[in-house]
């Protein structure tokens, strides 16, 4: 079946190829040199205009979240992994329920001079649960904090408590839309953190500009300024290969086949920065029968549709969400295409020659495709599939509740959390509606568990099930590309979200 | 003159009215809301309806309507769904940049456009005039964004001399001039070329038309001859073209701004269409149409008063 590509992949690929054509050749540079200082390094990132917002607990782009990640701080981030690391808190420690958490702040300064303390905290996490604020993103992640009974503990602890056990509350202030803010702050347009940057310029869809903070608790940035741009995928891509930006985020694959041998500019990849898949809705028919996925999961072609989606840039899926990330359950035999195996359970559940709708939109890179090849592999086992084309601009609300199968894709979080917000009975993500109480109630004691061995068997036994039982077809973990000039140093791989991403405090120009 | 103005002015208000109503119902019937766009995949149903509801969209369609036409008769062009700010906002960010552009092209494009017309049409059928009428029936036959990409490619990809785009160009663009440069020169190779046709071939008609022949046999020197008889009656057809233009740059010629990151009203129009911000669209609308309007009566004014035959005035 033939694919259609859209208009912007036919613009970047454009540009890029265009440009390809028209610039010579040299080695690439990897870059290295010993830290300097100074400089304004201009960093551009997908735009999403007037949405763009300076209030770090309302964060919805990357664009917003590098900003943020400028000026604020969060208590703790995540590493490579996924695994929590002190920021602002130097430490932690829980109760033997995972029900009271303390938190030790380290001695941290805002761009105003006021000093860190357990009031922004408490504050903080008061804001972020602000019940009339729909866009606060944290707030049902963190909804089991019960503040009325945390508090500060001296100057610099800070006694989190919680209406129900766990074990990943760290994890989980570190998840998007946590940094913390000082007490009593609720200005966007003056933003105040302690963050390495301060804030200098704001323009919601074209730029923020963030000065060096000499007094960041973890030392200066080496940089004088940054600016973090919002431009869209053809734009990024002119702009770092001209040298108008020093770094462009989430490149496509052509782009980095297209800079492969331009010396200007240098690819980053990181590896298995997400997943890439399909969601079979297990409340209705035919998906309701743990057998007719296992039937989807066995047609298709894991290598094909990494070959032709991501271009190869990305490892094979295993049916599971975060290959390489903490308690990712290693040592399950590799998921294989094996038609005649899916074509007997087709039989056996009655949906051979059958009919599914596939609800597909042109919302990412690659998911018109994905279902188009879906569509052949599931010709060959004997299932028929029609493809329906929705809007992009609501793709991923209208997929909560429509569509037999529709397209899957999740950046880099942890584990449980992905699993908090979209495969328990009442999470607000759950695309493939998969409800089953047991399996809640697997989850809540594997994250309530303090004992970390007993928690990751307890989490590998959910998975298990997933991937059993459940609609989620994980097929893929793509690199995430970004482009690096040749005159940056410092930039790191790492997964979006993580402590290293986006992180610019750390990178120097020539 | 002046009652026929005033008669097109009002006309001008009706269709404005008719405009909004339309588009209002049309971003209406678009698949999903400001609130569905706005956390698409970052939120679940729940915190969808709390937006909802917070932004007013929970109301009968009607009722909105009313509203905003109401803020409308009061000056007020409403408040983006998405944004949060006055939509005048986004108005006064983004006209005076696709303002400028056009300008700047504009004020190029005409006399490119009768020069190249002239010299072709006076001398048509010459070498030069084949020439250069191959140039610009090749010109116009280049969609805008493979020149734009081929201009990028050569001129700030290549040669390094201009930017690529106007990422980072913030709110002072209009002190970086070499932004403008290959932006309008894309949006003026088509436009020059297509009017630069028109004017040659009125020139070729004026050059042929019993008035010049009897004013040659007259005597009338040729510079004169051109100016005075050629050139008013060869251009009317051209101003015609050049109003058509002129709606196209203020549209903001979507290509251009979209590959060279210009945050003018095509850009703004496009995502708020994508945000379903219907405030946004009303304002951006209403104000993109109210300018072709007048754009479209002032060339029919400039057409009458070269060519007092034309009957746009009836």
């Amino acid at each position: 079946m033939p694919v259609t590509p859209t208009r912007r992949s036919v613009l970047a690929a454009a540009v890029a190829t265009g440009a390809g054509l028209l610039t010579g050749c040299s080695s690439a540079n990897s870059g290295s040199s010993s830290p300097k200082k100074g400089g304004t390094l201009s960093a551009a990132f997908p735009g999403a205009g007037v949405k763009e917002t300076m209030d770090p607990h309302a964060q919805r782009q990357f664009v917003d979240i590098a900003r943020h990640k400028a000026v604020f701080d969060k208590l703790v981030e995540l590493d490579s992994t996924l695994r929590p690391v002190p920021r602002l808190a130097r430490s932690w420690s829980s109760d033997d329920e995972a029900r009271v958490w303390r938190f030790e702040l380290r001695e941290a300064r805002f761009h105003d001079g006021h000093v860190l303390d357990a009031d922004d905290v408490l504050y903080s996490l008061s804001r972020i649960l602000d019940p009339d604020a729909a866009d606060h993103l944290a707030k049902n992640s963190l909804s089991h904090v019960d503040l009325a009974n945390c508090r500060k503990v001296g100057r610099r602890g800070v006694e989190i408590a919680l209406t129900r056990p766990n074990a990943e509350l760290p994890s989980q202030l570190a998840m998007t839309g946590t940094p913390v803010v000082r007490d009593g702050w609720d200005d966007p347009s003056k933003p105040v953190g302690t963050g390495p940057f301060r804030f200098a310029s704001f323009t919601a869809g074209l730029g923020f500009t963030g000065r060096r903070f000499d007094d960041h608790w973890n030392g200066a940035p080496h940089l004088d300024e940054v600016r973090i741009l919002s431009a869209e995928s053809e734009a990024r891509a002119a702009a770092v290969r001209s040298g108008e930006v020093h770094f462009a985020h989430e490149m496509t694959p052509t782009f980095a086949r297209t800079v492969a041998h331009d010396g200007r500019v240098r690819v980053v990849a990181t590896k298995r920065s997400g997943v890439q898949g399909f969601a079979l809705k297990t409340d209705r028919a035919p998906f309701d029968d743990p057998d007719a996925a296992l039937a989807v999961k066995l047609l298709v072609d894991r290598k094909r549709l990494v070959d032709v989606v991501c271009a190869g840039r990305a490892e094979i899926g295993n049916d599971l969400y975060g290959k390489g990330y903490t308690y990712y359950p290693d040592g399950l035999e590799q998921r294989e295409q094996d038609v005649a195996g899916a074509r007997r359970l087709l039989r056996r559940t009655g949906l051979y020659n059958k009919k599914v709708t596939f609800y597909t939109s042109t919302a990412a890179d690659g998911f018109a495709q994905a279902a188009h090849l879906f569509t052949e592999q599931a010709g060959e086992a004997g299932l028929k599939v029609e493809v329906v084309n929705g809007p992009p601009e609501s793709y991923f609300t209208d997929a909560l509740s429509k569509g037999t199968v529709t397209n899957h894709r999740c950046g880099a979080m942890t584990i449980p959390t992905y699993i908090g917000e979209r495969l328990l009975s009442d999470a607000p993500q759950n695309q493939t509606a998969w409800k089953h109480e047991d399996f809640d109630d697997d989850f809540t004691a594997a994250r309530a568990e303090v004992d970390d061995e007993k928690r990751t068997a307890r989490y590998r036994s959910v998975q298990t099930t997933l991937r059993d039982r459940g609609g989620l077809v994980l097929w893929g973990h793509p690199e995430w590309l970004n482009a690096v000039s040749r005159t940056a140093h410092g930039v790191k791989e790492a997964p979006p979200n993580t402590v290293d991403w986006a992180r610019f405090d750390t990178v120097w120009l020539d | 003159m002046l009652h026929y103005t005033l008669r097109r002015c009002g006309w001008t208000l009706v269709q404005l009215a008719v405009l909004s109503l339309v588009v209002f119902l049309l971003t209406d019937l678009l698949p999903g809301d400001a609130a569905t766009v706005d956390f698409n995949e970052q939120a679940g149903l729940d915190q969808v309806a709390q937006l909802r509801e917070q932004m007013g969209l929970d109301r009968p369609l009607v009722e909105r309507f009313a509203d905003w036409a109401h803020g409308l008769l009061t000056g007020d062009l409403g408040t983006s769904l998405v944004g949060g700010g006055p939509v005048r906002d986004v108005l006064s960010s983004s006209v005076p940049v696709t303002a400028a552009l056009a300008v700047v092209t504009l004020v190029l494009l005409v006399p490119l456009a009768v020069a190249v017309g002239l010299l072709t049409g006076l001398r048509a059928g010459s070498r030069t005039d084949r020439t250069v009428s191959a140039v610009t029936l090749t010109l116009t036959s280049v969609p805008d964004f493979v020149l734009a990409l081929l201009l990028v490619g050569v001129f700030a990809l290549r040669l390094g001399w201009l930017p690529s785009t106007w990422v980072g160009a913030d709110d002072v663009w209009w002190q970086r001039p070499e932004l403008f440069v290959l932006p309008v020169a894309v949006l003026l190779a088509r436009t020059v070329c297509v009017l630069s046709r028109q004017i040659r071939a009125g020139t070729v008609t004026a050059l042929h038309a019993g008035y010049t022949v009897q004013a040659r046999r007259l005597g009338v020197p040729p510079a004169r001859l051109v100016l005075r008889h050629v050139l008013p009656n060869a251009a009317v057809p051209g101003v015609q073209e050049l109003a058509r233009t002129g709606d196209q740059l203020l549209g903001g010629v979507l290509v251009v701004e979209a590959v060279f990151a210009v945050p003018g009203t095509a850009t703004a129009l496009v995502e708020a269409v994508q945000n379903r911000d219907v405030p946004t669209v009303q304002g951006l609308t209403l104000t993109l149409a109210a300018v072709a309007c007048l754009l479209n009566l002032a060339a029919d004014l400039v057409s009458h008063r070269l060519a007092p035959r034309t009957e746009v005035l009836r």
